[in-house]
């Protein structure tokens, strides 16, 4: 591992005899898992170049054990990592040698669906799509749809705040959910939120959703369910340039239309997505858009012929519209099936996470091309068009010495170079460890304590997953003293020109 | 809020060296925009006026991107008409608080936009201000300058501190800069009126239409008594309730999708079609609270699940009390009779019984000192909250009591 992560602390490693006891205590059965074999299975999450099997794992089914778990583990000085499903990219789930891992996979029940109020309240451990699933008799959905959906639990999008493909139109994690209840490291539960719009106070559910599980523990959450679209329809557009391509989806943005889903793969992706599930898609172009555009029929029709109106004049070559949802779905199923494509022409590949300016798309793809150059590494790009979030996936061997490492650092130039051009580190999977040490590229010490003094107002003893988000974790005490205090200012006299 | 000094900053510097100032010789600060929401909330010990307003200007928009920054003390105004150009808008509707407590329209700043977490009739559609904050510059009561969020739609590289931003008053932080999503403009509006309806069914028929897949970006409920001041010609003379529907987008949707909402509402009572430009005027009437701007009792803006909604007045008993709702029944405005505790009491307590919450949006200093502005929070919310503030803002400087919860009764 290339990741320098905290150093465990020898006693709490000397007490584990007595931390696994104090945990059967609370969780009984096969609630606590100590056996070496067993643990093997926790060692990662869907970062998986980086492994450390974890101390224990303890699997709760009430919000009280979670309460006493951490509790004890406050009192006793042990640090603690929550996981979900596991599926994180950005390793925000990877377990430390000297911490518990709190796996919140037991906590599976839908508890309630409210039609009235478009609501349902769901324990964290039930998948994204369960909810759906849940609903979809009475014609409800739930909207964020990240593509991890069949297996990554709704807890875990709200510590990630996931997005998916539909997120330009209907919005990420965050605003679709109305409450939680949450467990901090005290041991102190806390609800927020709930089926009404407003919270009253602080946003603390706000801040709760993205804080990659470092705040602390969900054990309930409040989602808004929509009522599903009376129809869907979704354009295939091939061109034979990128920039093309960029200024259709400028175009359509500029006419007024928010797609429900607007995707853009490059010629790798292309050609590696058609090879794997043969979606018809056209291979002589450079970049593909696919547009979704949902509502009543009548909507439908209209959009599709706006957007293919645009889509001529912004040269496309080749457009076809889907006649049935047949058609919709096997457009999306090469994209959908992307990563999984690229795996088969790879033996690895490593995807990354920025978002841009839209406007810088296509000079960022052609630095991007030189670096893939001067690395010797292929990399093909998926990118939700709509909002500027681009996946490249880089290709490479992990058998090969040194070729992780290079890929690493490709993709770390990668996020440097979408921060350059006016973006961010990552769009929706968030900075775990993986994306940890280059937070300084976005942010100055000063704007990073700022977001630490939140973590020390929900958790001073910093016990809940640390090692995660922050390139140096100061201890609370040290960071208040980082900062001005009345009458210790720094130079209060000098005059300032 | 009182303050005798006015403090102008000219950049961020000035305002941290106001900060600095203060805290050197323990004098707090009154953090304002355009003064629009002055009525709102307790009055401190803030002896001096940190006034944002002259620092305006807009610092990027590039209407492709769906994005905008501009500094804090930027007119809200200013924002909306130039975004309007471009068949833009800020898709959360902002409401402008000020006729509400007599000041005059428009004063409303983009800081101040996002500070109280503004919205408006779109927000069972579109969210509040805070589902738009994409990213901010601020100064902490530390003083010092921090930046979060970024200038991109889609972000998660760190805390959401934007949210924590969004609604907290000015008392974590000073606002200087800010960006927020943009959303295109529908091409036009509809509005379904259905006369007649008692609170506890339109509470249905408006749950029913929000639910329906006609996708409804606005709806609200107007009793009898306040139906009259609507600015709607078709059923204003009928002297009934009014419950409006509103669908957007283009032409061909709006009709479809009122076609739908037609479907499921004919059998409920007369009903009619309120056009684009009636509909303008309606929402933004609603949006505004305008039923309840024109006089000067005390109003509550409450907050609990739409299907509620018609409980609350339901529970006042016979104080003699106006209200309409909002948002499919999940918001009440609530005029009460002028009294010391602006029926307080009575109106906590039956919102408490649902699970939402009831802040006091206008009433006369004194009594907001008495009996809080804010909504009661458990003690463990509280508690964090409190810890939130004082890491943000140890020394207290930052509008110091404006968010203070009530004072319980002794």
């Amino acid at each position: 591992m290339s990741l320098k992560m905290p150093e465990p602390d020898r006693d709490v490693l000397a007490r584990r005899t007595e931390i696994v006891a104090a945990l059967r205590a609370i969780v009984p059965g096969e609630g606590v898992i100590a056996d070496p074999d067993a643990l093997c299975a926790y060692e990662s999450d869907g970062l998986t170049a980086y492994r450390q099997t974890p101390l224990v794992v303890v699997l709760p089914e009430t919000t009280d054990q979670v309460s006493r778990i951490l509790r004890w583990s406050s009192e006793h000085n042990v640090k603690v990592v929550p996981r979900g499903s596991g599926t994180s990219l950005s390793g925000g789930a990877l377990p430390l040698e000297d911490a518990v891992l709190l796996g919140m996979s037991r906590f599976n029940r839908v508890l309630e669906v409210d039609y009235p109020n478009r609501v349902a309240v769901v324990q964290p451990g039930v998948t994204n799509l369960a909810i759906t699933e849940a609903v979809r008799e009475q014609g409800f959905y739930y909207a964020p749809d990240p593509s991890s959906q069949i297996a990554c639990s709704i807890g875990g999008n709200v510590a990630e705040n996931a997005g998916g493909v539909h997120c330009l139109k209907y919005g990420l994690t965050t605003n679709n959910v109305l409450g939680v209840e949450f467990v901090l490291m005290s041991g102190e539960v806390v609800r927020i939120g709930g089926k009404g719009l407003d919270s009253a106070g602080y946003d603390l559910l706000g801040v709760i959703v993205g804080s990659e599980g470092m705040l602390g523990v969900v054990t309930e959450v409040t989602v808004r369910i929509l009522p599903a679209p009376a129809a869907a329809q979704a354009l295939l557009i091939g061109f034979s340039s990128v920039e093309d391509a960029g200024r259709c989806v400028s175009a359509v943005i500029a006419e007024g239309i928010i797609p429900a889903g607007m995707e853009m793969m490059d010629r790798l992706a292309i050609h590696a997505a058609e090879a794997f599930v043969a979606a018809g898609y056209p291979l002589n172009v450079d970049a593909l858009l696919i547009v979704e555009l949902d509502g009543p029929p009548a909507e439908c029709e209209h959009l599709i012929e706006t957007v293919s109106a645009i889509a001529r004049r912004s040269n496309a070559t080749t457009i076809s519209a889907s006649r049935n949802d047949e058609e919709r779905l096997a457009f999306w199923a090469g994209r959908k099936a992307a990563f999984p494509a690229v795996g088969r022409i790879s033996p690895d590949y490593y995807c990354m996470d920025g978002t841009i300016p839209r406007h810088a798309l296509a000079e960022v793809l052609a630095r991007m091309r030189e670096m893939s150059e001067s690395y010797g590494l292929r990399v093909a790009n998926v990118f939700h068009a709509g909002d500027g979030n681009l996946h490249p996936l880089i290709l490479y061997d992990a058998n090969r010495p040194g070729e992780l490492e290079q890929a690493e650092s490709f993709g770390a130039d990668i996020l440097r170079l979408c921060v350059q051009v006016g973006g961010v580190l990552t769009g929706e999977h968030g900075v775990g460890v993986e994306k940890r040490d280059l937070m300084p590229v976005m942010f100055t010490r000063i704007d990073l304590a700022h977001q630490q003094l939140l973590k020390c107002a929900f958790d001073p003893g910093l016990l809940l997953n640390p090692g995660k988000v922050f390139p140096t974790l100061h201890r609370c005490a040290e960071l208040g003293r980082m900062h001005v205090h009345a009458g210790r200012l720094p130079h209060p006299d000098l005059p300032r020109y | 809020m009182v303050a005798s000094a006015v403090i102008q900053p000219r950049d961020v510097q000035d305002v941290s060296d106001a900060i600095l100032d203060g805290a050197r010789k323990g004098e707090a600060l009154e953090v304002r925009g355009g003064g629009s929401k002055q009525g709102i909330g307790c009055g401190g010990r803030a002896v001096r006026c940190l006034d944002l307003a002259g620092y305006r200007g807009v610092i990027d928009y590039a209407p492709s991107e769906l994005v905008i920054t501009a500094r804090a003390g930027t007119p809200l105004a200013e924002i909306e008409a130039l975004i309007a150009d471009e068949d833009q808008m800020l898709s959360f509707e902002p409401m402008d608080y000020g006729p509400l407590s007599g000041a005059p329209p428009g004063r409303a700043t983009l800081g101040g936009v996002v500070a109280a977490n503004t919205s408006g009739s779109r927000r069972i559609a579109s969210g509040a201000a805070r589902d738009h904050f994409l990213g901010f510059q601020a100064v902490s009561g530390r003083g010092e300058a921090f930046r979060a969020g970024g200038r991109v739609m889609k972000n998660v590289t760190g805390y959401d501190l934007p949210k924590l931003m969004a609604g907290s008053w000015g008392t974590l932080a000073v606002l200087t800069e800010v960006t927020m999503k943009v959303m295109p403009r529908p091409r036009t509006a509809a509005t379904l009126l259905i006369a007649g309806l008692t609170d506890r069914a339109a509470a249905a028929a408006m749950s029913r239409a929000v639910g329906s897949s006609a996708v409804v970006t606005g709806a609200a409920h107007v009793p009898a008594h306040l139906a009259r001041l609507l600015p709607v010609h078709t059923l204003a003379a009928a002297g009934t309730s009014v419950t409006a529907l509103r669908v957007e987008g283009f032409g061909p949707s709006v009709t479809v999708r009122l076609e739908s909402l037609m479907v499921l509402c004919s059998k409920l009572g007369d009903i009619a079609v309120s056009d684009e430009t009636d509909t303008r005027a309606l929402w933004r009437f609603l949006r505004d609270a305008g039923p309840l701007a024109g006089d000067d009792r005390p109003l509550w803006r409450i907050s609990v699940a739409p299907s509620d909604g018609w409980k609350v007045p339901a529970a006042l008993g016979n104080v003699a009390a106006d209200w309409f709702f909002d948002w499919a029944g999940g918001l009440i405005w609530l005029a009460v009779p002028s009294t010391s505790d602006a029926s307080a009491p009575l109106v906590r307590g039956a919102v408490a019984q649902l699970g939402g919450h009831a802040t006091l949006v206008r009433a006369p200093l004194s009594v907001r000192n008495a009996i809080g502005s804010f909504p009661p929070q458990l003690p463990g919310v509280a508690a964090l909250c409190q810890r939130v503030k004082s890491m943000f803002d140890p020394n207290d400087l930052l509008n110091p009591g404006r968010m203070s919860a009530p004072i319980p009764a002794a």
